[in-house]
């Protein structure tokens, strides 16, 4: 079987974001910028589901700007067979990012795609159900184990209540959660390798699909500022002030 | 605007988090309500539905294929509802965030996210960034498929209302998944995203034992739910619904107490709202001290009990 990653270049998640000052967007120039940290779960997760003998190949597919190479040369480095960039300088809401994945799964038909759960940009948490929905399969989102079996996949997932468990039939979607594995950094020589591991580059226009953004940003704020409040000296003081609040 | 609340709800009981999204539909217009479920659990739902002020119409679909909430019937089962109404609102919940978006894409429109602020017909607010920027957006598409922060809107009151229940059907089990069942721990403590007072503890919390130890007993003085950092989930003090951030649960009790939490931006995401903020932190540096309105710096193994003690 063959495994789809979907993974995305977003802005490394120990920076501050600061919103410009024209209320456009957030400051992305001269930011450090890396794999979605749940994507290179998505890709870890690939790659046990190989070593396990469960895959036989996986690519690995960024939608994004030409910078977006650097990811995907990061999960070939981990150990993603090869890549395919769709690059687009424009912005890539879920839905378009579901449709490409999908054209790109009917040509490739992989048994299973892999994506996080989130972007930790837009924070939307959508385009693997979107892509399920499409694909007309199954999803299994916010993985926290993913056993492959014969034609189905059993994912147990991080729910609000605490865990549960489906059984989907593959070809299915999963989407990760941060509990599902630890991945694990390149060593040197395997990015030197990934350096010659085949990369294709297309468009969106490729695909058919229109990129055309669905909802227009009219504004990007801060959000409100809390302020630092007092430091109590000790436990009594701090008694003082809980039972002031009303709450003991 | 007609608008489609998809209910969440169990023991026949419509959810807090549903009640908040009551509300935010009732700003865009009209609002029927979805009950998916199966048996007389689900006719228990649909009646409490039926009394939420504000809901005009309870749909409920009831049947084995809807009994787990599977996204994949779930939503074979709202798209062909969508041709009464103009939007649907889900919770920004697992349940919610799972559905609302296989519906959105059948639908070909494009989800917002996580709400937090109607400004018109088509404009919403919703945090991006784990909440350090607010974008302002206007959809585009001519439904809207919506997920609701539940902290962000009041609750409709869930009693008052007096809505008929009209049963519909769906295309039933699409045969693409199978529910395998749930480990789920039930506890008689406040569900955290309709908690008063929630007391989180972090990675300095050791094990599942100390954090036994030193948590629980706080929170049982206070009546409070219990939360906890990423970094203490992995570890395994506790489990993974415990968790508070970016991508875990938003919550904004009156009183939120972080207990040997650093304060990385992605646990603020999940808590700076919340009305006031106490920290306990050795280190009197931690980010966490500059969104706490009373803060104490020392060793929490020490505080914590004599805390517990003399509240
Ligand atoms: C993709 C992604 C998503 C994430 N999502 C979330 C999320 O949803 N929620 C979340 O919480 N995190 C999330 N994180 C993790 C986050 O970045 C931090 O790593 C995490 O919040 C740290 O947890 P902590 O504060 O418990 O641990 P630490 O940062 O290690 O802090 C421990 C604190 O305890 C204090 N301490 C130690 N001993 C004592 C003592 N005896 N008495 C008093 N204080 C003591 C220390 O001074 C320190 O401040 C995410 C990270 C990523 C990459
Ligand atoms: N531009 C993109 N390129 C590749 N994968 C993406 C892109 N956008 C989203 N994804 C995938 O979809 C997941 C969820 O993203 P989102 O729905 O934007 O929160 C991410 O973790 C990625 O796996």
């Amino acid at each position: 079987m063959k495994i789809l990653v979907a993974v995305k270049r977003v802005i490394d998640y120990n920076v501050k974001p600061r919103v410009k000052a024209d209320g456009t967007g957030v400051d992305l120039a001269n930011v450090k910028m890396s794999m979605n940290p749940f994507d290179e779960i998505a890709v870890e997760e690939a790659i046990r589901l190989r070593e396990k003998g469960k895959a036989a190949e996986i690519v690995a597919v960024s939608i994004g700007p030409a910078k977006a190479q650097e990811t995907l040369r990061t999960a070939l480095a981990m150990g993603a067979d090869r890549a395919i960039l769709v690059e687009t300088e424009d912005e890539v809401e879920p839905l378009a990012v579901a449709k490409i994945l999908k054209a790109i799964a009917d040509e490739e038909q992989p048994g299973l795609v892999l994506l996080g759960k989130q972007a930790i940009s837009d924070d939307s948490n959508q385009t693997g159900q979107m892509l399920a929905a499409l694909m007309g399969r199954p999803q299994g989102t916010f993985a926290n184990a993913v056993e492959v079996e014969g034609d189905s996949v059993t994912v147990k997932r991080e729910v609000d209540g605490g865990l549960e468990t489906v059984k989907l039939t593959l070809p299915a979607v999963v989407t990760t959660d941060l509990r599902l594995n630890e991945p694990r950094y390149a060593s040197l020589p395997n990015i030197m390798k990934a350096k010659s591991k085949p990369l294709s580059a297309k468009t969106p226009a490729d695909y058919g699909v229109d990129t055309a953004p669905r909802l227009k940003t009219l504004k990007v704020s801060e959000p409100p500022v809390r302020q630092a409040g007092v430091k109590v000296a000790d436990v009594d003081e701090l008694v003082a002030k809980i039972k002031a609040l009303g709450i003991a | 605007m007609k608008t489609l609340v998809l209910v969440e709800h169990g023991d026949g009981k419509v959810h807090d988090a549903t009640l908040a999204t009551v509300t935010a539909a009732g700003k865009l217009g009209s609002v029927a309500a979805l009950v998916c479920g199966d048996g007389e659990e689900a006719a228990k739902a649909a009646a409490a539905a039926a009394t939420v002020a504000g809901v005009d119409k309870v749909l409920l679909a009831s049947g084995p294929a809807y009994a787990q909430m599977l996204a994949e019937n779930v939503a074979a089962l709202i798209v062909p509802l969508m041709d009464d109404y103009d939007a649907l609102l889900c919770n920004a919940s697992s349940n919610g965030k799972n559905v609302a978006p296989r519906v959105a894409a059948l639908l070909d429109v494009m989800q917002l996210s996580d709400i937090i602020s109607v400004e018109g017909d088509k404009t919403f607010t919703r945090p991006i960034y784990a909440g350090n920027a607010i974008a302002t957006v206007e959809s585009s598409d001519p439904k809207l498929v919506i997920t609701v922060r539940g902290t962000a809107f009041a609750k409709a009151a869930s009693e008052g209302g007096s809505a008929g229940v009209e049963n519909v059907s769906g295309p039933g089990d699409q045969g693409l998944s199978s529910f395998g069942g749930c480990e789920s721990v039930k506890s008689d403590r406040p569900e955290l995203t309709s908690a008063k007072v929630i007391v989180s503890g972090g990675r300095a919390l050791k094990d599942a034992e100390t954090f036994k130890e030193v948590i629980l007993p706080l929170a049982d003085k206070l009546g409070a739910g219990v939360g906890a950092s990423r970094a203490a989930v992995d570890a395994g003090y506790v489990p993974n619904d415990y968790q508070v951030g970016q991508t875990g649960k938003i919550v904004a009790p009156q009183v939120y107490i972080a207990v040997g939490i650093s304060g990385a931006i992605q646990h603020l995401a999940g808590m700076k709202d919340s009305k006031t903020i106490i920290a306990i932190n050795k280190d009197e540096d931690a980010p966490i001290f500059q969104v706490a309105d009373i803060g104490l710096v020392g060793d929490l193994f020490k505080i914590v009990p004599e805390l517990t003690g003399k509240l």
